[in-house]
C-alpha cells in the first residue's frame, strides 16, 4: 500500500526525524491560508499524488510571494499531473502539501528496504541525492552505500556512520545524520514498510539534517495490525477496478490487451497471460481467482473484465486440484448468462472431475469453446477475435 | 529414493485444528502411504484429543518426543505462522513445510534469521520449505501439502517451481506423456521465503533416481538466476526451463508477494536469457514443457 508525502512526514515525524513545516490542503483557499500560518517568504506547492517524479512533471512549485503560492495552488489542484509512473493518461492532483522554503546546502538520498538475498533490511545511502536513484546506481554505483541491517541488533552506530561518512556528511552533522538513520531504520520496521525513501534528505545552511521528502510502501500482508496506516490509505489513487475485484478476494490488474484471461493461481496467470502475448494477442489483465473460485467470484470476475471496453474475448484458464472442474464449470455457465456475455469464450479446464466439467459447459447451450491445452486455449481465443 | 520426503517420513501438522487443515491432513492422509506418515498434530488446547486417529500434542517439541517425527507441515493462520515455523526449528525437526499465506514480510525476515543465527551457533539446521507454497510431493509414497495428488505419477523426473497450479500444469503434462515424478517441489511466492531453486536443483543433482529436472520461475528476484549459475557448473542431468511474467509489467505485483520485478535484472526475459546461457532448454510456452523434456531423455 503506497500513501502521499505529506502523510509519509507524519510518519516520520512521529519517529523523531525532522521535515519542514507544512499543511496539507484540498482547496486553493486553504492552500492561502497554509501560506499565512506558515509565515516566511518562501512555500513550496507540491502536488500530491502517488506516482513519483512529480517535479519534473510539474508538480512541485516555489513559490516567491503569496500571489505566486494562489497561482501555483490553483495551476496544480484539479491538474491530471502525467509522470514516468502515471502512464500517459497521468493522475488528477486532488491534494497539495504547502510546505516552508528550506534552505539546502547539499542533497543526500536515504532509504531502507527489504533485501531478499540476505533477508535482512538494506540502509541505502548517497551523496547524489535529489536525482533519480536508478540512474545513480546505474551510471556511478560507488555513489551509493548500503549496508545490511541484523535484526537482532538494529542498526548499529558503526553501521550509521559508515553511511554518514560514506556520504560525506560534515563533520558537525554526523551525530543528527547516525540518529536519523537508525530512526529510519526503526520506522521501517515498527510500519511494515516494504520501501522508506527520503529523496532528498537535505543538509541545511545551519547544520541541520532534513527529510524534504518521504515515499513510502507498506507490506499488504501486514496491514491488519497497522490500523494507523491503513487509515492513510487514499482510494482516488488506486485504480478503481482493482479495488472492486479486492472486495471478492481476487487479484486483478488491468493491462493494456484485449483478451480478459481469468486463471487459479498466480503462477498460472502470468503463464497464460505469455502464452496469449505468444500466439499473437494482448492480454487485458491479470486476474487471479485463487483457490475458492465460487459462482459468485466468478460471475464478479467476468464482470469486471467486461467493464474494460478493449476486451474483446475471454480466456478461462482453470487447474482443478482441491476445487473440482465441475464445480468451475457451473460457474462458467452461471457468470456467462448471468452477464449476458457477447464477446467470444474459450475455457480450458484441466485436473479434477475434468469431463463432468466439459460436459456441463457443452450442455449449457452457450457459445463456449472448449481448448484442450493453454496453447490450444489461446490459439482459438487469437482465432475467435479476430 | 526422491528428494525431502519419502514413504517412511514422519509428519506433524501444526495448524491441523483449523478448516484449512483439517481439510488437507484428510487428504494427505488418504495419499499412499499417508495413514503411515501423519503421525502428530499440534494444539495446546487440544493436547490429549484425536483428529482423523492422528493424536493432538501440547507442542512440536513434544509430538517429536512421542513419535520421532522429524518433519512438520503448517496451516496455522498468519499471524501466528512465523511462530509456528520457529516453534518447529526450536524442536530440531529436519524439515518444515509452511503452506500459509499472508505472512507478513517483517515476520519472515525476524524468524529467518533467527533460524540462520542458531545455526551459526552451532544448532541444527532446519530446512524450510515455504511460506505460501503449496508443499512438495514424492508420487505413490506421501503428499505433504495441497496439491492434488492423482495427476501425479511415480517416476524420474523431478520438477520445481515457486507456484502452485504452475506445478500442477508442468506434473499433469508429464504424466500425460507418461513420465512419472520423482519428487515434485512448490518453493513458494514470498519474498522471504526459506529453500531456494538452488537448493532444490542440488537435492535433484545427488538424487540417483531423478533423470532429468523440470525448472520453472516468475518474474522477481534472483533466485532463478543464482540456480542457473550453479547449475552451469554443477548440474549432471537435462533441464528444461520456463519464467512465467514475460507480459507482467514492472513495479506490479503480480498475485504473488514476491513477484515484482525491481529492477531489469529480474524480469522473465532476462532470466529466460541467463538460463539458456547456463545450458538450460528454455521455452516460452509453457504447453510443451513435458515435451520438450521427453526430447532431452536418452
Amino acid at each position: 500500500m503506497k500513501i502521499h508525502e505529506y502523510q509519509g512526514k507524519e510518519i516520520l515525524k512521529k519517529f523523531g526525524i525532522s521535515t519542514p513545516r507544512g499543511i496539507p490542503c484540498f482547496s486553493v483557499e486553504d492552500a492561502v491560508k497554509a501560506g499565512e500560518t506558515l509565515g516566511g517568504k518562501v512555500w513550496v506547492v507540491k502536488a500530491q499524488i502517488h506516482a513519483g517524479g512529480r517535479g519534473k512533471g510539474g508538480g512541485v512549485k516555489v513559490a516567491k510571494n503569496p500571489d505566486e503560492l494562489k497561482m501555483y495552488a490553483k495551476a496544480i489542484l484539479g491538474m491530471q499531473l502525467t509522470t514516468h509512473q502515471t502512464g500517459p493518461a497521468g493522475q488528477k492532483v486532488r491534494r497539495l502539501l504547502i510546505e516552508e522554503g528550506a534552505d539546502i546546502k547539499h542533497e543526500y538520498y536515504l532509504a531502507a528496504l527489504t533485501d531478499r538475498v540476505t533477508q535482512r533490511v538494506a540502509m541505502m545511502a548517497s551523496s547524489e541525492g535529489g536525482m533519480d536513484i536508478e540512474k545513480v546506481a546505474h551510471d556511478t554505483p560507488e555513489k551509493i552505500i548500503k549496508v545490511f541491517v541484523d535484526p537482532a541488533t538494529g542498526l548499529t552506530d558503526a553501521q550509521a556512520n559508515e553511511l554518514a561518512r560514506g556520504i560525506g556528511v560534515p563533520e558537525g552533522s554526523l551525530a543528527q545524520a547516525v540518529d536519523t538513520f537508525k530512526k529510519l531504520y526503526t520506522c521501517y520496521m515498527e510500519t511494515d514498510a516494504s520501501l522508506a525513501e527520503i529523496n532528498p534528505l537535505i543538509l541545511e545552511g545551519n547544520g541541520n539534517i532534513k527529510a524534504l521528502d518521504a515515499k513510502f510502501n507498506f507490506d499488504s500482508n501486514a496491514l491488519y495490525r497497522q490500523p494507523e496506516i491503513v487509515a492513510y490509505r487514499d482510494l482516488d489513487e488506486e485504480d478503481a477496478d482493482e479495488i472492486e475485484a479486492s472486495k471478492y478476494d481476487l487479484s486483478y490488474i488491468s493491462l493494456d490487451g484485449n483478451i480478459g484471461c481469468l486463471v487459479n493461481g498466480a503462477g498460472l496467470a502470468m503463464a497464460t497471460m505469455d502464452t496469449i502475448k505468444l500466439f499473437g494477442a494482448e492480454p487485458a489483465n491479470f486476474l487471479d481467482v485463487g483457490g475458492g473460485a465460487t459462482t459468485e467470484k466468478v460471475t464478479e470476475a467476468f464482470k469486471i473484465m467486461l467493464k474494460n471496453p478493449k476486451v474483446n474475448g475471454i480466456l478461462v484458464n482453470i487447474f482443478g486440484g482441491i476445487m473440482k472442474c465441475d464445480t468451475i464449470a457451473t460457474g462458467i455457465v452461471a457468470a456467462a448468462r448471468e452477464t449476458h456475455l457477447s464477446v467470444p469464450l474459450v475455457v480450458r479446464m484441466k485436473g479434477t472431475n475434468e469431463d463432468l466439467g466439459k460436459q456441463i459447459l457443452k450442455d449449457s447451450g452457450l457459445p463456449i469453446i472448449a481448448a484442450d491445452t493453454m496453447a490450444d486455449a489461446a490459439t482459438k481465443i487469437v482465432a475467435a477475435v479476430k | 529414493m526422491s528428494i525431502l520426503i519419502n514413504k517412511n517420513s514422519k509428519i506433524i501438522t501444526q495448524g491441523i485444528t483449523g478448516k484449512t487443515g483439517q481439510f488437507h491432513t484428510e487428504k494427505c492422509q488418504e495419499y499412499a502411504n499417508g495413514k503411515n506418515c501423519f503421525v502428530a498434530g499440534v494444539n495446546p488446547k487440544k493436547a490429549g484429543e484425536k483428529i482423523f486417529d492422528i493424536p493432538i500434542f501440547g507442542s512440536v517439541k513434544e509430538a517429536k518426543a512421542q513419535t520421532g517425527a522429524t518433519v512438520s507441515v503448517i496451516y496455522v493462520p498468519p499471524p501466528g505462522a512465523a511462530a509456528a515455523i520457529w516453534e518447529a526449528c526450536e524442536a530440531d525437526l529436519d524439515l518444515v513445510i509452511c503452506i500459509t499465506e499472508g505472512i507478513p514480510v517483517r515476520d519472515m525476515l525476524l524468524v529467518r534469521n533467527k533460524m540462520k543465527a542458531k545455526e551459526a551457533a552451532g544448532g541444527k539446521k532446519t530446512l524450510l520449505l515455504g511460506p505460501n507454497c503449496p508443499g512438495v510431493i514424492t508420487p505413490e509414497e506421501v503428499k505433504i501439502g495441497i496439491m492434488p495428488g492423482h495427476i501425479h505419477r511415480k517416476g524420474r523426473i523431478g520438477v520445481v517451481s515457486r507456484s502452485g497450479t504452475l506445478t500442477y500444469e508442468a506434473v499433469a503434462q508429464l504424466t500425460e506423456i507418461g513420465l512419472g515424478q520423482s519428487t515434485a517441489v512448490g518453493t513458494g511466492g514470498d519474498p522471504i521465503n526459506g529453500l531456494k531453486h538452488i537448493d532444490i536443483m542440488q537435492a535433484f543433482n545427488d538424487d540417483p533416481d531423478t533423470d532429468a529436472v523440470i525448472m520453472i520461475g516468475e518474474i522477481g528476484g534472483p533466485d532463478e538466476a543464482d540456480a542457473a549459475v550453479w547449475c552451469k557448473a554443477n548440474m549432471k542431468k537435462p533441464i528444461v526451463g520456463f519464467i512465467a511474467g514475460v507480459t507482467a509489467p514492472a513495479g506490479k505485483r503480480m498475485g504473488h508477494a514476491g513477484a515484482l520485478i525491481s529492477g531489469g535484472a529480474d524480469t522473465a526475459n532476462a532470466k529466460l536469457a541467463i538460463m539458456e546461457e547456463c545450458g538450460f532448454t528454455v521455452t516460452r510456452n509453457p504447453s510443451e514443457m513435458a515435451k520438450l523434456l521427453k526430447g532431452l531423455l536418452k
